[in-house]
């Protein structure tokens, strides 16, 4: 994926086969994504063309991700709903 | 008109089921199409990690009318056992075809398949536990969904991947003809004519407040049946996981209270001690899932809304909670804002799976009464896969068989539209005003206006089926459940959508995939009740009035064996009429089976009712034991061989 995209896309791209990776995804899509800068941005629409199971142990912190996704995928750990 | 795109076949979805059915017919070079909402290796089948049960022998001496059996049992007697039968046997050609399609399966040293004892499943016909279940790893469902989507592009099955199928295409003779989609990134609808049509849309568990599925999973199948006209089976059999993290629905295994975690109520209590005193918290998951049902409807359930209790697992201390649960810790921190190291994880009794479903054979043709006999197959139409109720898994599926279930019966599914394509070879006329309909359906959200939003009528609905129609269930709840669903149905027309754009409108696709859910929820309009009951094999010792197949229902009914009334009369059962009043029968459904206790509510579980075995006292597990059927079975008069 190319450029900045599509905001109802990536809504639709966070839907995975898994529950816990959408209770992430979209976590993370309500709350911070539109505050984090573009290149971020972009790497979060890449993350997304990831594999489920990929996604799975990066978020759970099993495995470390590549070093282009590291910020953003703490930034999805770490993003909770406001109180 | 829309534009049309002509196929031999049209597959909707692209889980598991729909893949190797699609793979069957593109090997077959007949021309497929395979519609999925999402890229279908994001399907829901990448959760079920556990593996496949097939009774191949490796590590424990087996057989698979051992895994027949249990099956049977675990369906609570009722599953359909020719399809039963048909699933188990086929089972192992089943995984050795994976095998060569290169599903890496992990292995055991001598190179054989490796394979994981799973509860549930017995030697011998109710004895010690065997090893039945192949596994690749802990992630046995997304191998096998990548392994069939590799073989599916090698075969040029033709992938439609965001495609939103609205409505089946059916003619006035009953033929289905194919689907009116919608492509998800235009927004444009199109039409899919195909000769046979086979849905594998998944489960529909978020119907339901607390779900451990993924959010696709909302019954688009369902509800495109009953649009067209046709039954559903089974829907009141939903299997509960007993501890959920409550909302978000993410799964709390019982590896932690094996590790010696326990429940609390909102006093502190350890409650299951007064439902199971010997098992306590290792009590089977039905007797566990019921318990807490019940300290929450008795008002002892934690938080706010008193809707959860607490599993405490602080007393491990740091060192092993971090050592032997570091995934369950995580996920609490992440989903329940709780670390177990110092807080207790709110759990609550969680939607799994969805043992009802589209009425289907061992073949997959969707049958209903659709003109004179009970179980007539509509010509055209298929269903395989979660969405399918093939009758397999009965009131309660076992571990494993959900993956055998995708690839068994999407094997057959595909072989068997390859006979009727072949037996019918010429497109028939189609009926420009069902497109029309369907047409009109999506029109309606475009121009919607009105006060309601989507997600405020979901959460509403899935409430009241959390609370009416969940684990605990009487007849004036299930009653009031339904005078409320038919109350949020009814504001449906007034809800308007967020967002009019046609481009990726999620807020469209999220209505219409409301609109599936409450269009199968019990109490629609086109919820029929066929009187399609077949009666399934005797075997020694059954009773002869628990002679039929379950069928579907207005609304949950109780289809246990103590209610001969309900057993005997397929159409009774349907009406409704036959349920006992309340205080004199608890009906409870549960995630292991179907439990009827006959004196007033919140007793706990008659004795012997807490290990294993938990209430499945009025079933006659007795008789199987004593008189175990031997192989080789005989069936209709022929004898059945044993594949040895």
């Amino acid at each position: 994926m190319d450029g900045q995209p599509n905001p109802s896309r990536l809504r639709w791209l966070c839907r995975r086969g898994m529950l816990e990776l959408d209770a992430w995804l979209a976590r993370f899509l309500d709350v911070r994504y539109s505050q984090l800068p573009a290149d971020q941005q972009t790497a979060f629409a890449r993350l997304l063309d990831q594999d489920d199971m990929a996604l799975f142990d990066w978020f759970t912190g099993e495995q470390e991700p590549p070093a282009e996704f590291r910020v953003v995928v703490d930034e999805i750990r770490t993003t909770r709903y406001p109180r | 008109m829309i534009p049309k795109r002509t196929f031999d076949a049209v597959i909707i979805g692209g889980g598991g089921a729909g893949l190797r059915a699609a793979l069957q017919l593109s090997q077959a070079n007949l021309k497929v199409a395979l519609l999925s909402k999402v890229f279908p290796t994001r399907s829901h089948t990448v959760s079920a990690q556990g593996g496949i049960t097939a009774a191949l022998a490796n590590v424990s001496e087996d057989n698979w009318h051992w895994h027949m059996y249990d099956t049977v049992k675990g369906s609570d007697y009722l599953g359909d056992q020719d399809a039963i039968e048909f699933m188990c046997r086929n089972a192992l050609p089943a995984v050795y075809e994976l095998e060569h399609m290169g599903l890496p399966f992990s292995r055991l040293d001598n190179g054989k398949i490796y394979q994981r004892p799973f509860g549930g499943q017995s030697k011998n016909y109710g004895g010690e536990q065997a090893i039945r279940t192949c596994a690749a790893a802990d992630r046995t469902g997304h191998a096998l969904l990548h392994t069939l989507y590799q073989r599916n592009i090698a075969a040029r099955t033709q992938f439609f991947d965001e495609f939103f199928a609205l409505d089946l295409v059916r003619d006035e003779e009953g033929y289905v003809l194919g689907v009116v989609a919608l492509e998800i990134e235009t927004g444009e609808p199109c039409l899919f004519e195909s000769r046979a049509t086979l849905l594998a849309t998944g489960g529909a568990c978020r119907i339901f407040r607390h779900s451990t599925n993924a959010h696709i999973n909302t019954g688009d199948g369902l509800g495109m049946v009953l649009r067209a006209g046709l039954p559903l089976e089974d829907m009141e059999f939903w299997q509960f996981h007993p501890t959920g993290i409550p909302e978000v629905g993410s799964l709390i295994s019982e590896g932690v209270r094996g590790e010696g975690g326990y429940l609390v109520n909102k006093d502190g209590e350890k409650f299951m001690k007064r439902y199971a005193p010997n098992a306590l918290d290792l009590a089977s998951r039905d007797v566990v899932a019921r318990s807490i049902a019940q300290e929450i409807r008795a008002g002892r359930g934690c938080g706010e809304h008193g809707d959860y209790v607490h599993l405490k697992i602080e007393h491990l201390g740091a060192e092993k909670i971090k050592a032997r649960l570091p995934g369950i810790r995580e996920l609490s921190m992440q989903f329940a804002g709780a670390d177990p190291i110092t807080d207790p994880i709110p759990v609550t009794p969680t939607a799994h799976y969805m043992m009802g479903g589209i009425p289907s054979n061992m073949h997959g043709q969707v049958v209903a009464p659709v003109r004179t006999g009970p179980e007539e197959a509509v010509p055209g139409l298929y269903a395989v896969g979660e969405c399918a109720c093939v009758s397999v898994h009965g009131a309660n599926r076992l571990g494993g068989n959900s993956l055998l279930d995708l690839v068994v019966f999407g094997r057959a599914a595909g072989q068997h539209m390859i006979e009727y394509l072949r037996e019918n070879p010429f497109p028939r006329t189609l009926p420009e005003e069902q497109v029309d309909k369907a047409l009109a359906r999506l029109a309606r959200w475009e121009k919607s206006k009105g006060s309601e939003t989507v997600a405020g009528l979901r959460v509403e609905m899935q409430k009241i089926m959390q609370d009416h129609c969940g684990v605990y269930r009487t007849e004036a709840l299930l009653k009031e459940g339904l005078e409320l669903l038919d109350k949020v149905e009814a504001r449906l027309p007034d809800a308007a959508l967020s967002d009019q754009s046609k481009m990726f409108n999620t807020a469209r696709l999220e209505a219409l995939e409301l609109e599936n859910l409450t269009g199968h929820r019990p109490g629609y309009p086109g919820f029929r009740p066929g009187p399609h009951g077949k009666p399934r094999r005797p075997y020694p010792g059954r009773p002869s009035q628990a002679g039929r197949r379950p069928v579907a229902a207005p609304y949950p009914v109780f289809q246990g064996k103590r209610h001969p009334g309900l057993q005997a009369g397929a159409a009774e059962a349907a009406d409704g009429g036959d349920l006992p009043a309340e205080g004199e029968d608890l009906l409870m459904m549960n995630p292991d089976r179907i439990v009827s206790i006959r004196v007033p509510p919140f007793v706990k579980p008659p004795s012997g009712d807490e290990g294993g075995q938990g209430g499945f006292f009025h079933a006659p597990v007795w008789q199987l034991l004593s008189n175990p059927p031997q192989p080789p079975f005989t069936k209709g008069g022929r004898t059945v061989r044993v594949q040895s």
